[in-house]
């Protein structure tokens, strides 16, 4: 401290000064942090930006009925088809697999933690359950080619290396954590006196469960079943390594068929040049799985608004 | 007489609903044995077929026709360096967007628009990721098949997960910190950078590592930019000396990932190759469960330690 301590007026002066600056620091760190926030913001607009503008090239060269109403999938050949149902029907039907494995084995754990495990279970099972959710899908995808299938292929000899089922039943238990914890989350909290109500009434636990709290937490199972649908349907590396990648017009999960997101793979695997018909096809593919993940985000959010029961 | 038979109807009752209970009881435990079963099975698999293969040649190899001289080295630099741009990009942007949000964010539409759109992002399949980075960092932007735009990518893919677990993290923090703060005078970012932030790290640090470890398992974005599969070579180094080094060459360099050597190696007709995907797997799973063991562990303490 050179100078001597100011006083009076140009103390105040002084210490107004420091305040407009401390004041104005905030201000840019606002907007600094503002500008963070709207990264994702931007993330979103590029993506609907950059589907919609190659798939308006691509259908433009496609009619939207064509790509609709057309029953072959045939994008890279010199008689091309696009027919985007042949890899709806694929992504429906491992979608269907997985989600007969997750719903039903989700919800009884989730129930199971929820109602009948103790609190020091709970605390083991549960973390170890949601490591099902830690591990790499393309791991997931080299278990069902290389274990799930032969060990079906034993019971049933005529099912072909690449198929639907077993890339359907690893994902399905890939997906039974979301399922359960969300599920589990929604259960735990329906407030206790109705449990206790339920109990008073000389109800069982089994009764206490399936009559009062699943019904009280419906909204919530129900968000949870969706977003299990909405992952299911967004998965790739489990299909792409273990389903196979050719298209096949097919509800049947015994067959080899492509889905939306392993046919994206395939192209991306291949050389396509940019600005192909060809390339041009994924953003096409991809904005339909866009537009199917959308709705049924959508679709939980609603879910969730509409039956939220308040107490 | 007939409260006799009346009472021993009540019990047969009673016992068969009893029943119920217990029969559900196992039920649970073996629909939970499914999942971790699973999880044992595809774990011994892994050890059993790729133990092996695990040498130290395993991790100084380039990849190679001859399966058992491959090896993942390309496979793990570019992992690390991709998750070192990963890492760069989105634990400032989450960390920064969570304040945001968390702090400074008025009521109004605007900020709910941010809020639903994060949710929103959050449920977007990974490879939609993909296609827009191919779009945008590959093609728009010109970063090619790079570190750069596959580390930018995985930024954004799990810049939902910093987010909102670095706001969870905040939300926890009691009032009264804040309050005290301010009322000694604390800027706003005063309370966020000396409180709020060293308070909320074990929180924040969760979401981060939760994040790094689903990013580094992600395969279906970077297939979709193009990655090489293929990769006989290490990024350039900076600071070698050579003018062709510079600082960031590494950054637009092609590269592989762990993710995608395995893929590579998996789809591979040859038995021997499926072998060194196991080992690579064995490598990879053990990393992304350990991260996440330690994120459980972190909460763990968190929820323990903390007495406010």
């Amino acid at each position: 401290m050179s100078n001597p301590p100011l006083t009076g007026e140009a103390r105040l002066a002084q210490l107004a000064k420091s305040k407009a600056a401390r004041k104005r620091k905030d201000k840019m760190i606002e907007g600094i942090l503002l500008l963070a926030a709207c990264v994702s913001v931007f993330t979103t607009l590029a993506i609907v930006y950059i589907l919609l503008k190659e798939s308006l090239v691509f259908f433009s060269h496609v009619p939207v009925w064509q790509f609709l109403t057309d029953s072959q999938w045939t994008p890279l050949f010199d008689d091309a088809h696009f027919g985007i149902s042949v890899l709806l029907a694929g992504t429906i039907s491992s979608s269907a697999v997985a989600l007969l494995i997750a719903i039903p084995l989700g919800t009884i754990i989730a129930i199971y933690l929820s109602e009948f495990a103790g609190h020091k279970s709970r605390e083991v099972l549960k973390p170890l359950l949601e490591l099902l959710s830690g591990v790499p899908t393309i791991i997931y995808g080299f278990f069902a080619l290389l274990v799930v299938t032969p060990l079906i292929q034993k019971i049933y000899p005529d099912l072909p290396t690449f198929n639907i089922l077993s890339a359907g039943i690893v994902m399905g238990i890939m997906i039974i954590p979301y399922v359960s914890s969300l599920s589990e989350d929604a259960m735990r909290s329906v407030p206790m006196s109705l449990r206790e109500g339920a109990y008073a009434l000389g109800s069982t636990r089994f009764q206490t469960a399936t009559r009062v709290v699943v019904p009280a937490a419906f909204s919530g199972i129900a968000s949870a079943y969706i977003l299990g649908i909405s992952r299911a349907v967004g998965e790739t590396m489990i299909l792409a390594v273990a389903a196979g990648m050719q298209p096949n017009l097919t509800l049947n999960p015994l067959e080899p068929a492509a889905t939306v997101t392993s046919f994206i793979v395939q192209v991306a695997l291949g050389d396509l040049p940019h600005g192909s018909i060809g390339y041009q096809t994924i953003f096409a593919a991809g904005l339909t799985l866009m537009l199917m993940t959308l709705s049924f985000n959508l679709l939980g959010y609603w879910l969730r608004r509409k039956y939220r029961e308040a107490y | 007489m007939i409260n006799n038979e009346k009472n021993q109807k009540l019990r047969a009752i009673i016992r068969s609903h009893k029943r119920w209970d217990i029969i559900f009881g196992v039920v649970g435990l073996l629909a939970m044995s499914v999942g971790i079963l699973t999880l044992a099975a595809l774990f011994l698999q892994m050890v059993i077929d790729g133990f092996p293969r695990l040498t130290a040649d395993f991790f100084t190899n380039f990849p190679s026709r001859r399966a058992g001289q491959s090896g993942i080295l390309s496979a793990w630099v570019g992992s690390l360096l991709v998750m070192l741009v990963t890492a760069m990009f989105a634990i400032p942007v989450g960390v920064a967007s969570a304040i945001y949000l968390e702090e400074y964010a008025r009521k109004n539409w605007f900020t709910d628009i941010i809020e639903i759109n994060i949710t929103n992002l959050a449920g977007v399949p990974s490879i939609v990721y993909g296609l827009l980075a191919l779009g945008l960092f590959v093609y728009t932007f010109g970063f090619g098949q790079s570190i750069l735009s596959a580390g930018l990518t995985l930024g954004l893919l799990i810049l939902p997960i910093v987010i909102v677990s670095t706001r969870e993290a905040l939300r926890a923090i009691p009032q009264m910190v804040r309050e005290g703060a301010y009322a000694c005078g604390a800027t706003k970012w005063q309370v966020c950078s000396d409180h709020l932030i060293p308070y909320g790290m074990p929180g924040i640090l969760t979401g981060i590592i939760i994040g790094l470890s689903r990013a580094i398992g992600e395969t279906a974005p970077i297939i979709t930019i193009g990655a090489l599969t293929f990769i006989a070579f290490l990024p350039p180094v900076p600071f070698t000396g050579e003018a062709t080094a510079g600082m960031f060459d590494w950054l637009f360099s092609p590269f592989t990932v762990m993710p995608i050597q395995i893929f590579n190696w998996t789809s591979r007709p040859d038995p021997a190759f499926h072998a060194n995907a196991a080992a690579a797997s064995l490598v990879l799973v053990v990393l992304t469960l350990s991260m996440n063991a330690v994120a459980i562990w972190l909460r763990y303490r968190l929820r323990k330690n903390l007495k406010w």
